[in-house]
């Protein structure tokens, strides 16, 4: 069996193909999962990801539980209650404990609120929706 | 500066040092109340503290490299490669600094810099890989630490272009399937580091244990070609939570458990290892990548259980992630990092006093971050109950009542930055001392 590992050259050639493979299967997801937004507003969606940059939310907050750990998760804050919306720009415009207020412009507002929609209507991140299964793996509950 | 190596391990050192300063400046803010403003904010601190690491583990790993090869060939076209590497390398430094000071973000976590200063660091890469293949060649059979180093270079590349995918909106407008191609970036980037730093520990042992036939030997391909395996399809176990396709996780999931291989073999050299640890132990080179091993064992550990799913479920997005993070970049890079420094700068030890010194603080880094992780992994159960639904309170509570755990963690913090530190700036003076690389190959 460690016979197949006299041929370094060959092995890496094989792995390597299939990693690219797998990647590029990977960048053409998109293009197989329809999105129920118009092409303009996908378009203020990923504006509203560069928002979320380039006011480094991410150091403290979580999507899907990656990023930071000082404020909470916020995938599915959009949905939390009523007149979200409002309590966001709240938030953002104020800060609260260690969040700082941020001096964010309407237009900018605008898409970040459209991205955490979009983030908030593609799933939960809330680990108690989901079910451990037997096998190690879990799945989301069916209510 | 004839010696682009040693300048590369100078400036690793710095970065590692400022990483563990502005890492302690930025653990405050978990005890503070109100927001700070500019550089001292949080949200300058952490990519400070976590750029000025990550950079301080490649910039080291690019040294002892450099180190390693400068002197296999001696060509003019080598010579420009390494002097052109050199300088792409200060110039993405100093403008990620730049941009950090002046709060002009924009990136991604751990690379939030303005973007333009991924360029220098993409050319420096290609610029590197052509020196190192112009500098070994493909004349002699390699041992399986080039191969190793070779897969860190390629890997950072093509990793590195996905990093920045991004730009195009194309991706963005596709939220789970830019976060998916963020995680593998994310996982495979620091896989290709740490194929890097692995092999230069490799080649230590070799050199230490003058055991040159372990470094050809098809055991020692198998377990390479174990890891490299891992860094293209483990990326996964990052993103189980996250609803993309189900195939992503199982393919994540069956092959993080392969490295049950790797663990199984380190208890099963148990009692040889133990063995060499006594043989090595007084010297300074090995003891710390002694450390490293036993890091290793640790962090194995850790990982494994938290690559099945439903134990994920519970310590994702919680400071579970941090301790297995830190262990990995603390316990094992800078271990190795620290080891090889000590092995190339060669400090004499004049007085006994401070080899006795070394010894003590060596125990004392060791023990401080046993500890540091040891309240990491207290802060992220306490952050498991209560995203489990155990604890009734809101994030504001939950957070303010593991209190007790964030003082541990602060004070073991300042404690490792002062204790490592003192390394780092040793090995950074002894560093200027003449005569220090007359290689013996
Ligand atoms: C320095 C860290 C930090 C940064 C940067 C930060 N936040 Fe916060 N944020 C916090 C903390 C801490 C809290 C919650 C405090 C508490 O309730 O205990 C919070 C709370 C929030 C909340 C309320 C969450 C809820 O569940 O009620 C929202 C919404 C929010 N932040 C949005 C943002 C956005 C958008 C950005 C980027 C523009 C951002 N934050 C940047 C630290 C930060």
């Amino acid at each position: 069996m460690l016979n197949l590992f006299a041929h370094p050259k060959h092995i890496f050639f094989v792995l390597f193909v299939c990693f690219i493979a797998f990647s590029v299967w990977i960048y053409t997801i998109p293009l197989f999962s329809p999105s129920q937004y118009s092409e303009k507003e996908l378009h203020l969606v990923a504006e509203g990801r560069l928002v979320w940059q380039k006011y480094n939310c991410h150091t403290c907050h979580q999507l899907y539980g990656l990023g930071g750990y000082l404020g909470p998760d916020l995938t599915n804050v959009y949905s939390r209650s009523g007149n979200n919306e409002h309590y966001i720009r709240g938030i953002v415009k104020s800060g609260v404990k260690q969040m700082p207020a941020f001096e964010i412009s309407e237009d900018e507002m605008k898409v970040l609120l459209l991205f955490l929609k979009n983030v908030d209507q593609s799933g939960t991140s809330n680990p108690q929706d989901y079910q451990p299964e037997i096998l190690g793996t879990f799945s989301l509950e069916k209510k | 500066m004839r010696n682009i190596g040693i300048w590369l391990i100078r400036i690793a050192l710095l970065l590692l040092l400022a990483g563990l300063f502005f890492g302690h400046l930025a653990s405050e803010s978990y005890r503070i109340t109100e927001p700070k403003s500019g550089v001292m904010g949080f949200l300058s601190l952490r990519p400070l503290h976590v750029s000025s690491a990550y950079l301080g583990i490649i910039t080291a790993g690019l040294g002892f490299l450099t180190l390693i090869i400068q002197k296999k060939r001696t060509s003019r076209f080598g010579t420009f490669l390494q002097y052109l590497h050199f300088t792409l390398w200060i110039i993405a430094l100093t403008g990620i600094f730049y941009s950090y000071f002046t709060g002009d973000f924009g990136g991604r976590e751990y690379w939030e810099f303005n973007p333009v200063w991924a360029l220098p660091i993409f050319i420096s890469f290609i610029v590197f890989l052509v020196f190192y293949i112009h500098q070994i060649g493909f004349k002699v059979k390699w041992p399986v630490y080039y191969w190793m180093w070779l897969t860190g270079l390629v890997f950072f590349i093509f990793t590195f272009i996905e990093n920045y995918l991004w730009i195009s909106p194309y991706f963005r407008e596709h939220f789970i399937a830019d976060m998916t191609i963020q995680w593998k970036v994310n996982g495979s980037l620091v896989g290709a580091i740490n194929q890097i730093i692995y092999g230069v520990a490799f080649y230590l042992m070799e050199k230490i244990s003058g055991d040159e036939k372990s470094s050809y030997q098809k055991l020692s391909f198998a377990m390479y070609f174990l890891g490299i395996f891992n860094l293209m399809f483990n990326w996964g176990h990052h993103i189980y939570l996250l609803p993309t396709e189900k195939f992503i996780h199982y393919i994540a999931y069956a092959v993080s458990m392969t490295e049950w291989i790797i663990l199984i073999r380190i208890f099963y050299k148990w009692s040889k290892q133990i063995k060499e640890n006594k043989q090595f132990y007084y010297f300074f080179p090995y003891r710390f990548l002694m450390a490293a091993d036993y890091w290793v064992t640790i962090n194995l550990s850790l990982a494994l259980f938290m690559s099945i799913p439903a134990i994920n479920l519970f310590t994702h997005g919680t400071h579970i992630t941090v301790a297995h993070a830190m262990g990995t970049t603390i316990g094992i890079n800078t271990m190795i990092i620290i080891a090889a420094a000590f092995y190339f700068i060669k400090p004499t030890f004049n007085n006994s006093k401070w080899k006795q010194f070394g010894t003590i603080t060596f125990w004392v880094v060791q023990g401080t971050l046993f500890f540091f992780l040891s309240s990491l992994i207290g802060m992220g159960i306490h952050r498991a109950l209560w995203q489990a639904g155990l604890a009734n309170e809101s994030f504001n509570k939950m957070s303010s009542s593991s209190g007790n755990w964030v003082l541990l963690f602060i004070i073991f913090g300042t404690i490792l930055f002062l204790s490592m530190g003192t390394f780092i700036v040793y090995l950074f003076v002894k560093s200027w001392k003449k005569n220090k690389f007359d290689f013996p190959y």
